[in-house]
């Protein structure tokens, strides 16, 4: 029998849920939340501040995978844009170091989207061509230092607090009121669907399939390039060897937990948030409960896995085809 | 296999690759006086070995129109199992180099299987497995554990040794083994071909009664246990055994295979290419140790860039081999077309 998730999304928030259930029961002050010094604290918060940054990089994430692409290339993107932020920020204004952290993940973004939109190249291979160099870019951005700042305007968006809440946790909930403005409050949404479902289709019902290609990736830049400053912001300078290090996988993993299909066509936003909150409750988890933290990665593949042949198409029709193979 | 009209211009991505290595060899023999020796190719070989090897399997598992994430993690859970079952657990070098690839052949078949029958993404499969190895190794030990068997110095001193004080070593031998017999599975034997018409369309391969199933878990068998392979030469090489070691080896060996001319969405590319996108890297990283004063990152742009120059050519000349049909099927309107834009 196949598990058929529901399009609400009841499992996903189960699943945090039940993992937010079992953190607190092996590490009984888990939800003991506390105002000092005008800001929250608490594991909860912590979960949402951590998981702030893989939270903002699903965003782009799922709209790129709902249109059957994938964007390999937010880890170094993150990279790139911590980079400038950071070696900008002490001798420029914040709004100056900003528009040029975001417009280096915008243009990193224009040129994924026109690798795949306009020179056809699938889209795994061209983030890829951006993930080998992108890192490489950071480096030269930073000569290879770990750059270090102290601009108060930018390090307020890592650490500082609006009403008690966490910058980035603010931040991520702004980007995702936005990106639920833009792709549900408009037609985009049903174009973005509509490509990935069939591209050929889409564009002979007359969507411009090829710039929402393009856009979607500039956005996922976006994404990438404003958790990257977040990121900057929050350890207070820039390391291109480690900056947002495999993000790209957690983020693709996000997605597909909050039950995107990885063959386009069908996406849900808030479920790809709530599926990076599920990742950094069982990163938390683990923590707490004193297991070596190298468990994490095996936790997670199994969790993958799990995810996987929930939604396998073929899972309800498995013992037709094994007794099909034998004959 | 195929007709030989079309199998010249099918070589041109090889060829071209073949150029650039050339060329770039010449150049840096003409830039450092010293470069041009017969010791300067044998160390390419040498610490190359590891990428030539695992990248030879990726090869495979490409052109059937997948891609594998995993090796970089086997080869770092085949390094640490390696030094535990070698120094702690006492187990001959040799039987626990048999166990392992026992081990890694068990693993691609399951991601393999989990491809095939559950008709997931190989991406986001391998992806899994890419976690699940790494987390085991880290699991096993996060100790970086030297190795100190006496069959490991004896395979680091045996090299055939030749002018100019340059040595083919064994994991050079072990890469050049392995490609050959690469170059010899897929171009001459029945599930080469098999491999090739799953890239091509997995549909008809099932249609003209290839086991697909059957095939596909035979591929991910086979990049499994080459990055075991790969793991084994990498323990000779740093003679040591560290969960993080091959912590990006899959760009690496993807990078190679698409610079080899290999087509990424599947049923089109060479052994041979693959093996010298690899020395192609291999060559950057000897520029910039040689020149001293470039660093290290620029490698990764440099990369980068060759991948995007070679990924660029090959859809331009997938684009000219349509053309022509296009103008054949549809006649006078192409030709009026091309006419008016010019």
């Amino acid at each position: 029998m196949t598990v058929k998730l529901p399009r609400i999304g009841t499992a996903q928030i189960l699943a945090l849920a039940a993992i937010l259930a079992i953190n607190g029961f092996v590490s009984p002050q888990f939800f003991d939340i506390r105002l000092q010094d005008g800001r929250l604290f608490g594991s909860l918060i912590d979960v949402l501040n951590r998981g702030a940054p893989v939270a903002i990089l699903s965003l782009g994430m799922v709209l790129v995978i709902a249109m059957r692409g994938i964007d390999l290339s937010v880890g170094a993107v993150m990279a790139i844009c911590g980079a400038i932020a950071a070696s900008l920020a002490d001798d420029h204004s914040l709004v100056v170091t900003l528009a040029a952290a975001l417009g280096a993940g915008l243009a990193c973004g224009l040129w994924n989207g026109f690798l795949v939109a306009v020179l056809g190249i699938q889209p795994i291979v061209a983030t890829l061509i951006l993930m080998v160099a992108g890192r490489g870019i950071a480096q030269l951005i930073t000569e290879g230092r770990i750059v270090t700042f102290t601009d108060p305007g930018l390090a307020f968006l890592g650490g500082g607090s609006v009403l008690g809440v966490p910058t980035p946790v603010v931040i991520a909930l702004a980007m995702l009121a936005l990106t639920l403005i833009v792709v549900r409050g408009t037609a985009l949404g049903l174009m973005i669907e509509a490509t990935g479902g069939n591209p050929r289709a889409s564009a002979l019902a007359g969507i411009g399939t090829r710039l929402i290609t393009l856009a979607v990736y500039m956005w996922s830049g976006l994404c990438a390039a404003i958790a990257g400053v977040v990121a900057a912001a929050d350890i207070l300078g820039a390391d291109a060897n480690n900056a947002g290090l495999w993000l790209e996988l957690d983020a693709i993993l996000a997605v597909v937990i909050g039950g995107t299909s990885l063959f386009g066509g069908r996406f849900s936003v808030v479920l790809a948030v709530v599926g990076a909150l599920i990742i950094q409750a069982m990163n938390t988890g683990i923590l707490l409960s004193g297991f070596p933290p190298e468990m994490n990665l095996v936790v997670k593949a199994v969790v993958v896995l799990v995810v996987l042949l929930a939604q396998s198409p073929r899972l309800a029709s498995l013992g037709l085809i094994f007794s099909r193979r034998r004959s | 296999m195929t007709p030989a009209s079309s199998s010249v211009s099918r070589l041109v991505p090889v060829a071209a690759t073949t150029v650039v290595f050339l060329l770039g060899f010449l150049i840096c023999a003409l830039t450092f006086p010293n470069f041009a020796s017969l010791r300067v190719v044998m160390n390419l070989l040498t610490d190359n070995a590891f990428l030539g090897i695992v990248a030879v399997g990726m090869t495979f598992v490409i052109i059937s129109g997948g891609i594998d994430l995993s090796v970089g993690s086997v080869i770092g859970f085949s390094t640490i199992f390696l030094a535990l079952a070698i120094e702690r657990w006492g187990i001959p070098p040799f039987a626990a180099f048999a166990l392992l690839l026992v081990i890694c052949a068990l693993f691609g078949a399951a991601m393999g299987a989990a491809i095939e029958f559950f008709a997931l993404p190989p991406f986001i499969v391998t992806l899994a497995g890419m976690f699940l190895a790494r987390g085991t190794a880290f699991l096993l030990s996060t100790d970086s554990i030297p190795i100190t068997a006496d069959l490991y110095g004896h395979l680091s001193d045996h090299a055939i040794r030749l002018s100019g004080g340059a040595r083919l070593t064994v994991p050079a031998m072990a890469m050049l083994a392995v490609v050959a017999a690469g170059m010899v599975l897929l171009h001459l034997t029945r599930f080469g071909a098999n491999v090739y018409a799953l890239g091509g369309s997995r549909q008809s391969a099932g249609l003209m009664g290839i086991s697909v199933g059957r095939t596909t878990v035979l591929i991910y068998t086979l990049s499994s246990v080459l990055a075991g392979l790969s793991g084994i030469v990498f323990s000779l090489y740093t003679s040591s055994g560290y969960s993080l070691s091959g912590v990006g080896v899959e760009l690496d060996a993807i990078a190679a295979v698409v610079i080899g001319g290999t087509l990424l969405s599947g049923g089109y590319g060479f052994v041979f290419g693959t093996f010298v996108g690899v020395l192609i890297q291999g060559l950057i990283q000897t520029y910039i140790n040689f020149d001293g004063t470039l660093s290290s990152w620029w490698a990764k742009i440099a990369t980068g860039l060759l991948l995007f120059g070679f990924i660029g050519f090959q859809q331009f000349t997938l684009h000219m081999a349509r053309r022509p049909r296009r103008r054949a099927t549809t006649g006078s309107a192409a030709a009026n077309a091309a006419g008016a834009a010019s």
